[in-house]
């Protein structure tokens, strides 16, 4: 049995429909993460797990059994809020050990266990100061302390990593991913940042418009979309339009518009004369020394227009000579060079079959 | 520190003098004639503390600052308990009318609203003006700064604290004791202080609600006035003005501390 289901939950707000039927179960142990655009619904359905905001129908279950009537403070759930929301008038021990005050603990224990706690998070020369005294990055972990301290069920955590800036951010990832392992707690993560819902998900359910459009492993949201918007919003991707024309056991024919007649392999359910996109990475388009094409290979003809260096890689833009544009990425390995190719410089490109996909509107 | 600091204008500063001088000069004369050793606030005579020794061998002066004092402890603690509570609901449900409704006692006219509680205690309540009629008229007025002072304080701050609160396991009133009640008693001790200073100078609204019984201070300063304005009246009043001097610094202390807090 899952720990958490979420079984055709619905919210509206006024004629705005915020989560649309949606249906998740969540196992036990899981990094589970909700990946969307702002007012996709992640922060609503968020809110109403946690118990601050009630589903108009369906119901949230808990070890199978409904917690519609639940208040928040009897929820076996803690949340790290965007704002972190410490206490301002308690120091970092107060604010740790507040979860445990309210479940009644003893003075001794909270005492114990705030020792233990602050000590794992590396804040215990902070234990008297008071949130306002703290970095960024120390009340993170003080409200991640705070969260964890009472072994939670389930950790909700709404763009946690969202106020700090992108050195530190990366770090946090990576204490994040060791703290969910060590703590042995379920998390349920909301962020509208693909890169963090990537590197730390065990899965990611993507949302758009208060519906799941996908829900997988990072690796398989990346590399398989199930349609243009995921496709779209994680990470960088060329889309061109396309029409499927013919269909057979392991490939589609698509014509492409400014590419023409073009193979890829079938993905999910599609028939001749669907329209959708044809799609290929920007890393997985390759430039090449005008050499004949393996079978396997799609070719093309065009010219360098414009690029832009990132430092570890650098990102093309080739105009086909009919005029379409295509990006492709190489990453910068030969030492001191920003590009390794021109602006005008003419070019063949290419991509395997297996890595363009066709995807449905 | 910015340089256009140094570039102010000595005209600002002129007029800024002048204003301050304008608003102090005359209560710094009555402090002064306060210890002036003649019966006429004409001119310095000499250094003497007698008006204060007669203050307090005045009768009829002192029960008017006991009923005074009692007025303004009872007033202003109702005020606050009433305020607060009007402040937390209009913050917490965002209410449109209702916030006006108690706001607006602040702006009205004194006259009015002595003249509209004088009808309805006698009237609608068929109270007997005294003490209680005046205590419930000064409570009325000053709920509206209590609310305004509260409200503003939460305004200023984190909504998501108190659904932490909760999430962490708090009740509402657990939330309300622990989180909510330490955050706001800056607004709520400025209230109270706020609240008996009004109260114990008010005049207008205590002239129509207290009846002919018992004296009250400002009304007792009033009376005395009309023989003429005497040293004891001076000394009276610079003790009502260090009292409502101090309570004003100490309410604006909580007032500073709670804007740089958040």
């Amino acid at each position: 049995m899952a720990l958490l289901e979420i079984r055709n939950v619905t919210k509206r707000f006024g004629n705005f429909t915020a989560v649309d039927n949606i249906r998740i179960a969540i196992e036990a142990g899981e990094f589970f993460t909700l990946l969307g655009p702002s007012g996709c619904g992640k922060t609503t359905l968020l809110r109403m797990i946690a118990g601050f905001d009630a589903p108009d129908s369906g119901q949230i279950l808990l070890d199978g059994e409904d917690i519609a009537g639940l208040p928040p403070e009897q929820r076996p759930f803690h949340t790290v809020f965007q704002s972190y929301a410490l206490f301002p008038h308690m120091t970092v021990a107060g604010n740790i050990g507040f979860p445990l005050k309210m479940a009644g603990k003893t003075p001794a224990e909270i005492k114990t266990r705030v020792t233990e706690t602050l000590a794992e998070v590396e804040l215990t020369p902070f234990a008297d100061r008071y949130p306002h005294e703290l970095s960024g990055g120390q009340k993170q972990r003080v409200a991640f302390a705070r969260g964890l301290i009472n072994q939670p069920r389930l950790l909700l955590l709404d763009e946690p990593l969202g106020a700090l800036d992108e050195k530190l951010r990366e770090n946090m990832q990576r204490e994040l991913i060791n703290l969910q392992a060590s703590a042995g707690v379920t998390f349920i993560y909301v962020t509208h940042a693909q890169n963090e819902a990537l590197a730390l998900s065990h899965r990611i359910a993507v949302m758009n418009r208060g519906r799941i459009v996908q829900i997988d492993e990072p690796s398989r949201i990346y590399n398989f979309p199930v349609n243009r918007f995921v496709a779209d919003f994680i990470g960088k991707i060329n889309l061109l339009s396309a029409r499927v024309i013919e269909v057979s056991a392991s490939h589609l024919k698509l014509t492409v518009t400014g590419l023409g007649e073009v193979i890829v392999p079938v993905n999910g359910d599609v028939k001749a004369g669907d329209q959708g996109v044809f799609a290929v990475r920007p890393e997985q388009v390759r430039i090449v020394a005008q050499s004949p094409a393996t079978a396997t290979e799609t070719q093309l003809l065009g010219k360098i227009k414009d690029f832009l260096y990132i430092g570890d890689v650098t990102t093309y833009i080739i105009e086909l000579t009919n005029g379409t544009l295509i990006e492709a990425l190489l990453p910068n390995s030969v030492p001191g060079h920003a590009k390794l190719f021109d602006i005008g410089d003419s070019v063949v490109i290419s991509w395997q079959e297996q890595s363009a996909q066709f995807l449905p509107d | 520190m910015p340089s256009f600091r140094a570039k102010q204008p000595a005209a600002l500063w002129v007029v800024a003098i002048l204003v301050y001088a304008f608003l102090y000069i005359p209560l710094i004369i009555v402090i002064v004639f306060s210890f002036n050793d003649s019966k006429l606030n004409a001119e310095w005579v000499g250094f003497t503390l007698h008006w204060y020794n007669a203050l307090l061998h005045n009768h009829e002066m002192l029960l008017a600052a006991r009923n005074s004092l009692i007025i303004a402890v009872s007033a202003s603690f109702l005020a606050t308990v009433l305020g607060t509570m009007a402040g937390l609901a209009i913050h917490r449900y965002k209410l449109k009318v209702l916030p006006v409704l108690a706001f607006t006692p602040v702006a009205m006219p004194e006259i009015l609203l002595g003249v509209s509680l004088l009808l309805f205690f006698l009237q609608v309540l068929n109270l007997t003006l005294g003490m209680l009629s005046i205590i419930i008229a000064h409570t009325t007025f000053s709920i509206g700064f209590v609310a305004i002072i509260v409200r503003a304080r939460l305004q200023g701050m984190d909504e998501s604290i108190f659904e932490a609160a909760r999430d962490l396991g708090a009740t509402p009133w657990q939330t309300f004791r622990q989180i909510t009640l330490p955050l706001i008693r800056p607004a709520i001790i400025a209230g109270a202080l706020m609240s008996f200073t009004l109260s114990i100078d008010d005049f207008v609204i205590t002239f129509f609600t207290k009846g002919i019984g018992e004296p009250i201070l400002p009304i007792q300063i009033y009376t005395m006035i009309k023989v003429a304005v005497t040293p004891e009246v001076n000394a009276v009043s610079t003790l009502l003005m260090l009292l409502t001097l101090t309570l004003i610094i100490i309410a604006t202390r909580f007032d500073n501390s709670m804007l740089g807090k958040s």
